[in-house]
This record gives C-alpha cells, sequence and structure tokens, in this order.
C-alpha cells in the first residue's frame, strides 16, 4: 500500500483497481470495489478512521466505475464495524449504477454471527480383455498418477487445502478405527500362542512361543489386519462417499467452481490414511503381542518378565522398516481403489452400493496380493 | 443493437451407449439475455446443458463459450472459463458434508482473498436474495427440495459470474417462491448485466424471463428465436407447449 502525501489529501492504492483519496473527512474510493480490492478496502478504511480519530465520516461513491457484491457488502460492512465504535459512515453522493447495486445486494435482515457390441468367441474374449486393460488397469494407474502428483504438489501448500479436512479424514479414517484394531489383533495374537501351546508343551520349548507371536504378528498379522480392517472400513466408505457426489452432481459442481475434485476430495483422504495407518499398525502390534503373552502366561507358564526379554532379543529393526512401507503401500492401495470404484459409478443410488462392495473386495485382493510381494521382497 | 453471441453451439452430437440423445443440435445465446432451453422432460436438456459446461467429451459438433472453442481448451483455460461461470444443477449438487452457508462460502473462500468476515456478511446477502438466509446453519440434507434448488442458486452467483446456467430453479417451488426468483433473475440480468441460460418448465416463469427460447424436441431444436414469435409457431410440440396459454389466465401475463 503506498501513500503519497499533497497538500491536504491522502491518496491511498489499494490494489491495481482501486485508490482511496481521503480529505478531511470525506473517503472517496475511486476505480473498481470490487472481489479483489473488497477484502482490502474492509481493513484499510477503518484504520485510515481510527487513525485520523474521525467520528463523522463520509464515503463519497462518485468515483466508482464498477462495484460487485463483494463491494456492496463491503461498504455495509465497514458502515456496521464503525457504528459499533460509535462511529457514523455515511455513504453519499451515490451514483445510479451504484446505487441500483446496492439495492439489488441488501441484506434485509440483521446479520447472524459470523461461520465459522456381439462377435465369435474370439472376438468378445478379446474385447472383455481389451476393455479390461482400457478402462480398469489404465484408468486406475491414471487415477493414481493424477493423485500422487497433486498429493506432492500440495504436500507443502496449505491453502491449497480445505481447512481441517486432514485432520476431520484422518479422525474418521484412523482414530475411529483404533477400538476394533485393537480388539482383533489381541484376539489374534491370544489364539496364535493358545493353538501353538499344545504342541511347544509336547516338545518342551515354552519358550518359543515368544518367538511365535513376535514375528507372526509384527512381520505379518499386524499390517495386515490392520489393512483389512481399514480396507473394510474406509474403503468402503470412501467409495460410497465419492460415489454420492458423483450420483447428486456434487463432483460437477465442485469442477463447474474451478475446484480440482481429486485434489479437493481425495488427497485429503490418502494423506490422512498414509499419515495414521504407520500409527494403527503400531497398536495393532502392541495389542497382538500383549494377547500372545497373556495366553503364554495363562497356559504356557511364561511370565511376562521372561516374554519381554527374549521378545527384546528376537525383535528386528527391519520389521519396524517394513510395517512402515507396507502401511504406505495399504494405505495408498485403499484410497485409490475406494476413489476408483466411487468415480465408476453409474447413475442412481443402487449403483452406489454396487461399487462400494465391489471396491472393498478389491481393496482386500489388492491388499494382501501386496502384502505378498512385499513379503517377498522383505523376506 | 446487435448484441454479443456468449454460446454458439453447431451440429451438436450426443449419446450415451446405444441412445441418441442430441443429434444435430444448433442455437446461439447472447449476451445480458435469458435464454430459456425447453423441451419434455427426458428431450436432452440437462445432457445439453452439461455439454455446455464442458463436462462431457465432445463427440460430435462444436461448442463455443465466450469465444472459446471448448473442444481446443487447456485444463487451465477451462477452470478459467469456470471463474465467469455459475450453475445451478438439476440435482442441486450441494456438498452434503458442509452447511448451506460453507457451501455458499466455498467459491469465495478459495478463489478469493477476502476476510471471514466479509465472507460470511456476503454469504448472508446472497442467501437473502433467495429468501434463505434462515437456513445458515442447516445441512442440504435438512433441505426440502425447494429450499435446496434456492440455496444452490445463492451458490451459482457467490461470485457474481457473468454467465449463469440454471436447470430447473423452479422445480419445487410455490407460485410466490417462485415470482420472487424470477424477479431475482431478472435484477441479475439488468442490473449486473448477467448472460442466463435456464432450463425451465414453468409457463409464467417463461412469460415473465425470457427473452430467447430453444425447444428441444426428438434430440433437434424445433424452434429458436424469440419468445413471441415461439407463442405462435407450427411445430406440433411447440404449440402443443403454448396451448396452455390459451386455457388459461396466465395470457394477461403476455403483454
Ligand atoms: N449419464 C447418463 N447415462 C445414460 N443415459 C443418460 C445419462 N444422462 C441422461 N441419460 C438419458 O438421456 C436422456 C436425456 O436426459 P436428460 O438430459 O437428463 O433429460 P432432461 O433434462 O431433458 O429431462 C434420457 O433418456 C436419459 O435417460
Ligand atoms: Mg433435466
Amino acid at each position: 500500500m503506498a501513500k503519497k502525501k499533497t497538500d491536504q489529501d491522502v491518496l491511498f492504492s489499494l490494489g491495481e483497481q482501486l485508490k482511496l483519496r481521503v480529505e478531511g473527512r470525506v473517503i472517496s474510493p475511486e476505480g473498481r470495489l470490487n472481489f479483489e480490492e473488497a477484502g482490502n478496502f474492509t481493513l484499510l478504511v477503518p484504520r485510515i478512521i481510527r487513525g485520523r480519530k474521525l467520528r463523522h465520516v463520509q464515503i463519497s461513491l462518485a468515483d466508482i466505475k464498477q462495484i460487485d457484491s463483494a463491494g456492496v457488502m463491503a461498504l455495509y460492512h465497514v458502515q456496521r464495524t464503525m457504528a459499533r465504535r460509535r462511529i457514523s459512515v455515511e455513504l453519499v453522493n451515490t451514483p445510479v449504477s451504484v446505487e441500483e447495486k446496492m439495492l439489488l445486494f441488501t441484506t434485509k435482515d440483521q446479520l447472524p454471527e459470523r461461520l465459522t457390441v456381439q462377435g465369435g468367441f474370439l472376438e468378445r474374449t478379446g474385447e472383455v480383455v481389451h476393455h479390461f486393460f482400457s478402462s480398469y488397469i489404465f484408468g486406475f494407474l491414471l487415477l493414481a498418477s493424477n493423485i500422487f502428483y497433486w498429493s506432492f504438489a500440495d504436500l507443502f501448500r496449505s491453502s491449497a487445502r480445505r481447512k481441517g479436512e486432514v485432520v476431520n479424514q484422518s479422525v474418521l479414517i484412523g482414530v475411529n478405527a483404533v477400538p476394533i484394531v485393537v480388539f482383533l489383533s489381541f484376539v489374534i495374537g491370544f489364539v496364535i500362542a493358545l493353538q501353538s501351546s499344545g504342541q511347544l508343551k509336547s516338545f518342551g520349548a515354552n519358550i518359543f512361543v515368544v518367538d511365535l507371536v513376535v514375528i507372526s504378528i509384527m512381520s505379518q498379522m499386524g499390517p495386515l489386519i490392520t489393512a483389512i480392517l481399514i480396507a473394510g472400513r474406509s474403503g468402503s466408505a470412501i467409495a460410497a462417499e465419492i460415489a454420492t457426489m458423483k450420483v447428486t452432481a456434487e463432483l460437477d459442481a465442485l469442477k463447474t467452481m474451478g475446484l480440482n475434485p481429486n485434489r479437493f476430495v481425495i488427497v485429503p483422504k490418502l494423506y490422512a490414511c498414509m499419515l495414521t495407518m504407520p500409527f494403527l499398525i503400531v497398536l495393532a502390534n502392541v495389542a497382538g503381542m500383549t494377547g500372545g503373552g497373556l495366553a503364554a502366561n495363562l497356559y504356557l507358564d511364561i511370565t511376562p518378565e521372561i516374554f519381554m526379554n527374549r521378545m527384546g532379543d528376537i525383535m528386528r529393526n527391519k520389521d519396524l522398516f517394513t510395517a512402515l512401507i507396507k502401511s504406505q503401500v495399504y494405505a495408498a492401495l485403499i484410497v485409490l481403489t475406494g476413489s476408483f470404484y466411487g468415480l465408476r459409478v453409474e447413475r442412481g443410488a443402487e449403483g452406489v452400493g454396487r461399487v462400494t462392495t465391489v471396491a472393498v473386495v478389491v481393496s482386500i485382493t489388492l491388499v494382501i496380493l501386496a502384502d505378498s510381494i512385499l513379503g517377498i521382497v522383505f523376506y | 443493437m446487435k448484441k454479443e453471441k456468449i454460446i454458439e453451439v453447431n451440429d451438436l452430437y450426443a449419446a450415451f451407449d446405444s441412445l441418441t440423445v442430441l443429434s444435430g443440435v444448433s442455437f446461439s445465446a447472447y449476451q445480458g439475455e435469458v435464454t430459456v432451453i425447453l423441451g419434455g422432460s427426458g428431450s436432452g436438456k440437462t445432457t445439453l446443458l452439461k455439454h455446455l459446461l464442458g463436462l462431457y467429451p465432445i463427440m460430435g459438433g462444436r461448442i463455443s463459450i465466450l469465444g472459446k472453442d471448448l473442444a481446443q481448451l487447456r485444463e487451465v483455460e477451462q477452470v478459467e472459463l469456470y471463474h465467469k461461470m455459475g450453475v445451478l444443477y438439476q440435482s442441486g449438487a450441494l456438498l452434503g458434508s458442509l452447511t448451506v452457508a460453507e457451501n455458499v462460502a466455498l467459491p469465495l473462500s478459495q478463489h478469493t482473498k477476502l476476510p471471514p468476515e466479509l465472507i460470511s456478511d456476503i454469504v448472508y446477502m446472497k442467501l437473502g436474495l433467495v429468501n434463505m438466509a434462515h437456513a445458515y446453519h442447516l445441512y442440504p440434507s435438512q433441505l426440502s427440495g425447494g429450499m435446496l434448488k434456492r440455496a444452490a442458486l445463492a451458490r451459482a452467483i457467490a461470485m457474481d459470474p457473468p454467465l449463469l446456467f440454471c436447470d430447473e430453479p423452479g422445480a419445487g417451488l410455490d407460485p410466490v417462491s417462485l415470482e420472487s426468483l424470477d424477479q431475482l433473475i431478472l435484477n441479475l440480468k439488468n442490473q449486473l448485466g448477467m448472460s442466463i441460460v435456464l432450463v425451465t418448465h414453468e409457463v409464467p416463469s417463461i412469460l415473465r424471463v425470457a427473452n430467447r427460447i430453444v425447444f428441444l424436441d426428438q434430440g433437434q431444436v424445433a424452434f429458436e428465436g424469440p419468445l413471441k414469435e415461439a407463442m405462435h409457431s407450427k411445430h406440433p410440440a411447440v404449440s402443443a407447449f403454448f396451448s396452455v396459454l390459451k386455457n388459461e389466465h396466465v395470457r394477461e401475463l403476455v403483454r
């Protein structure tokens, strides 16, 4: 904001389109008072008024070349906020063009508190295969590349995100899943120890129950159970939400508002899932080993101290690292599969149910396939 | 005075799988006018509108909006074009996870740097324009059909777009609300110079607001021209539509 001092009046230039001339107690906006300039206007005018300790102010509208709804509201806004400080702001010299807009955009009521095809067999088979590749594999990869592009591009650009949406999604996807993940991991840890106890006892190899529980939970069951549960809970929810948004034209609406639906809807979910999954896996591991420890104590007379000691010997840092990698892969698979099927919904509400089911089945399958591949890679 | 063409559609073709919806649709819409798209239900009005919005790939023909050929637009140019348009969808399409006010605030907070208090004032005023200020804190699921439409209209005009598309804005409205909605549309046209494309079936509405009629029938334009001519059209579908006027009192409104 540049100031230029002449004899008795001062010219403030706000943006490219608007200047404010201040003479005595008359403030004259010159130029366009519109969506681009209204924000600065509402910030600067009260500052000028306070700076000069004015009690009665006139805003002369004669030199306004163009005004839109934001401009009109900016005028009213200044008037209202100043009235609260017992400063009167009078709008004077209103040209007809401005007055028309002011009449159109009036607030009648009190303003509230602020917002917070069919061929032979081969042809048909070929077509099915072609269709599968062109519409599924290709479509999936296209979506994945778009989502990854935006999630990297927006990583440090918080202004591009909807405020609080990542936190919101983290609660929905991660925090709310804690009870079920902990409970099921505990039960599975317990059952693994219990089922092996008979065999181990007959060989007098009681202590190896610790190896069994720790290795199976840490490197396999913990991450896998978590991922399957999240695929069931959130994969379906994501597919259903996106499918509903598509059916009700909400996604079209976002597009025509100039907002990228992938970026606006899917990226926050991806962030949230990738962020919370590692923590969920750690919780699942702890719960699973606690369950295993309890069964070992009850059926094999292994005290918690012995269990803990032996556990320390067996645990490998590598398992933590692989769990982290796995969590990111599973999270991406779940969110992308859910979104992909959500976006493929055919018109109508019953389509939503169908894609939701398919999304869950496919994401669980993909998670298990990825688990096998990663298991071989990190063996 | 010759008006500027803002929308020009040439020989547009559209189909879903084996169902041909539009076969050779051509028409124009002009700056500062209300262009009403008419047609029986299922005649492809919404489909046509969505093509104008660039939401479907163009299968045949040509569409140009504000002098830009839609098929030639790069993504950034399309987004730029979206900044000049407001859209009221047939379903309303308010985001279900946000309140009415947050929905209207969305374009404002995403595309401008206005302070939050001013945004909330603008939102309140825009909701007031459609008589929905009382629904400020409600969620879309808590609104009736007519209320949804009005809230969605508030969102469509949030940014004072020069070009407004409305898909059946009057559906579900009582006659009084309908009249005030029409008045709003006229105000937007007259005072902001907005160009408006309207899909509607409401005869009284058409008589009040329409400058130009585009009548869709069997995938083609059965009539295109000023409202007065439309009422005397010899095309069977068009004259059937306007024949209701001959029986109804609404006739008086014609003048
Ligand atoms: N996404 C779609 N997929 C398949 N058919 C569609 C789709 N959208 C519309 N149709 C069909 O196109 C025709 C025209 O629909 P629409 O444009 O919604 O009509 P209107 O808006 O005039 O009532 C209808 O027969 C409808 O069933
Ligand atoms: Mg329709």
